[in-house]
């Protein structure tokens, strides 16, 4: 009896799930089937998910510049599964979409399904993450954020603020999940710039899994276990406001006491920056909807695109933030 | 504070049992000093204690709570995976709810807040109970619906944001410090003294290592089974919420997916570090927040001892294995037998079950 309950359950469960995802396929085809001949571009986007507050920033910005650009998009949402991804991907196929564009949740299997697309004779753009395919002919372009680039450039605000001092500046890190492309490539940026004066020493690194709850406890540990602490490089914002939580139960004033560094620039950090707690914020931007459409529309038109463009990023200091923060989407 | 059917044992046998776990936590704090100068000092700084010692129960304050919930499911042979999402849920709604206040500062709002999201997680934890007792769903399977199925309810009530909210009185309960205490900590000991007097001074403790060691026979012995395996459920959940508001209470913010992930893991990890056997029928609650506390004070020493992010789930995963295997009475007596092949007896404790 116990066992029949249970397997009814567990039938059910499947068929919400099989439920749950047709609904979202559904929600994808549900603009009429406008193919390329219709001389309207018709964009097929499979996000993410909606995991974070830069990830739907990131979809707005993608369904607003389709609707100023005229374009007709098809938008699924893959809630962090690679499965539903592909299944999207198969589904934009399907309806012969003119354009696929998609941020790809893990980096590896892609390449069966970008072949489907590139038989199907669909050009393919990837957003925000990279594929590790050796085959580069699977997908037109690769518009997104230079993780290197954003290490470097907080590096070099660093390298600028100590140029006159000789005394060593003791740093410590924050890195983002282990193993994650945005982790590895800050800290590869930032380490490239700093390692040109024997000064700037990283003195204690750890992961914060981009979170604020570990990023408060990793700070914790690291302000009783190192002596002196000049600067904190966290590799996102809120593992900066995780420890500037940390920082001043310790009894100090972040951004005049330990100077801290972050990278992304969404609205909480923004506001720590413009309110002197944080130094200096490197953009990592999600708004690439416009790019994004001017791309497209490049590429149905049998245009030649760079294989790499990187968004348009920024960075502020803190009066740049006081000046940005009434206009952020984000 | 140990529950075990041996207690009314002789007392060395008691002490024995916490023996291993109470070692392992000197032991790394030990280790801690070593690199770490001034590890044991604790100073009093801005009006409260401060030191690695303090952060140590303040970090750990959430995953004891959790865990104690945990030790009574687990004595009912049962176990609720769904202890991270509950968190996550707990600490979501009441954030959202305090965000929508007039006044962030108002006790009352926040007061009626954590009441709501309270609320809510012993609802939740009814449901997990109702679906293992009543229902007679295995209590793995019956946990996990709710493991899966929380993570998006947390993430439909932030709408998938990061809510910030700025209350003093609700920064109080995990971040904040009383009489120089830290909250969390207080909290903590009041419900550690309130499981403590239902599972040892009134019946209760009976009732769930009856129906951890055999449901069927203490149905027919005529203790109302479901009655009590829903309680511990609901008890558990309770836990957990109370754990969500802390969490989220720390940092101010309420983050749906990254709350209490993997939380239910360290959890269980802890109860049996503590000394109580999945397979139910006992447990020690002393054990437990030992246990805990081992899993924090490991987490400290990674950051302080500054192993590289990259290896420590490896340190963690042998630290844990040599933990397990000295907890291990089998183990200790294989190793004993075999340098003195004359022989110790070793202790048994094994449970005695009886199928029905």
């Amino acid at each position: 009896m116990v066992k029949r309950i249970s397997l009814l359950l567990l039938a059910g469960m499947t068929a919400l799930t099989v439920a749950g995802c047709g609904g979202s396929d559904d929600a994808s085809s549900g603009g009429d089937a406008g193919g390329p001949s219709g001389g309207k571009i018709v964009m097929g986007f499979s996000q993410v998910g909606a995991e974070s507050g830069w990830r739907t920033a990131n979809t707005k910005s993608v369904q607003e510049s389709a609707k100023e650009a005229g374009v007709e998009l098809k938008f699924s949402d893959a809630q962090q599964k690679q499965e539903n991804q592909i299944k999207a991907i198969r589904s934009f196929i399907q309806q012969k979409v003119s354009v696929i564009a998609f941020s790809p949740v893990v980096e590896s299997g892609w390449d069966t399904v970008l072949k489907e697309a590139r038989t199907a004779k669909i050009p393919v753009i990837l957003t925000d993450r990279a594929v590790d395919s050796p085959d580069t002919s699977l997908y037109k372009t690769f518009l997104g954020s230079d993780f290197v680039e954003e290490g470097k450039k907080a590096g070099q605000w660093l390298v600028d603020q100590y140029k006159d001092g000789k005394d060593p500046v003791n740093i410590v890190q924050l890195e983002g999940t282990t193993g994650s492309a945005p982790a590895n490539d800050r800290k590869s940026g930032f380490q490239e710039i700093i390692s040109a004066d024997p000064k700037f020493k990283i003195v204690a690194s750890q992961t914060g899994d981009f979170t604020r709850a570990k990023g408060k406890e990793v700070m914790d540990a690291f302000l009783k276990s190192t002596p002196k602490i000049d600067v904190l490089y966290a590799h996102n914002d809120d593992m900066a406001l995780g420890a500037i939580e940390a920082i001043e139960g310790a009894g100090k004033v972040p951004g005049k006491d330990i100077k801290i560094i972050s990278v992304d620039a969404v609205h909480d950090g923004m506001q720590a920056l413009a309110d002197g707690k944080i130094n200096y914020i490197v953009e990592c931007s999600p708004l690439l909807g416009p790019q994004l459409m001017d791309l497209a529309k490049k590429v149905v038109n049998g245009e030649q695109v760079p294989p790499r463009v990187v968004t348009e990023e920024t960075t502020f200091t803190q009066d740049q933030a006081k000046q940005a923060l009434p206009n952020r989407k984000y | 504070m140990t529950v075990s059917p041996t207690s009314s044992g002789p007392l060395t046998l008691l002490r024995h049992r916490l023996f291993w776990p109470v070692v392992i936590l000197v032991a790394l704090l030990l280790l801690n000093v070593v690199f770490t100068d001034h590890f044991f000092s604790i100073e009093v700084k801005e009006g409260h204690l401060y030191g690695s010692l303090i952060d140590i129960v303040r970090f750990g304050a959430p995953l004891i709570l959790v865990a104690l919930g945990m030790t009574l499911v687990i004595a009912t042979s049962g176990i609720d995976l769904s202890v991270g999402s509950v968190v996550a849920i707990s600490g979501a709604l009441a954030c959202l709810q305090i965000s929508d206040l007039g006044d962030q500062d108002s006790v009352g709002g926040v007061l009626g807040a954590a009441g709501v999201a309270l609320l809510l997680s012993l609802v939740l934890g009814a449901w997990n109970g109702v679906l293992v007792a009543a229902v007679g769903i295995q209590p793995i399977i019956a946990t996990l619906i709710l493991m899966v199925a929380g993570r998006g309810l947390a993430q439909l009530i932030t709408g998938g944001q990061i809510i910030t909210v700025n209350s003093s009185p609700y920064k109080l309960i995990g971040g904040g410090y009383w009489l120089t205490l830290p909250f969390g900590i207080i909290i903590v000991l009041v419900v550690l003294a309130l499981t403590a007097f239902l599972t040892r001074r009134l019946a209760l403790g009976l009732l769930i290592r009856s129906v951890g060691g055999n449901a069927e026979a203490s149905r027919l012995a005529g203790i109302g089974a479901r009655g009590v395996v829903i309680t511990v459920y609901t008890f558990c959940a309770l836990c957990a919420g109370i754990a969500g508001l802390m969490i989220s209470s720390n940092v101010s913010s309420a983050d749906g997916n990254n709350a209490g992930l993997w939380i239910e893991l360290d959890a269980i990890l802890a109860v049996v570090i503590g000394g109580t056997p999945l397979s139910g029928g006992r447990f020690s609650l002393g054990g437990t927040v030992l246990g805990a506390l081992i899993i924090q004070t490991l987490t400290t020493t990674i950051y302080s001892i500054g192993v590289p992010p990259e290896t420590t789930l490896l340190f963690k995963a042998l630290v844990v294995t040599v933990v397990c295997l000295l907890q291990s009475p089998a183990f200790r007596a294989k190793v004993v037998r075999r340098r003195r092949p004359a022989g110790v007896s070793p202790v048994a404790e094994e449970k005695v079950r009886v199928h029905a």
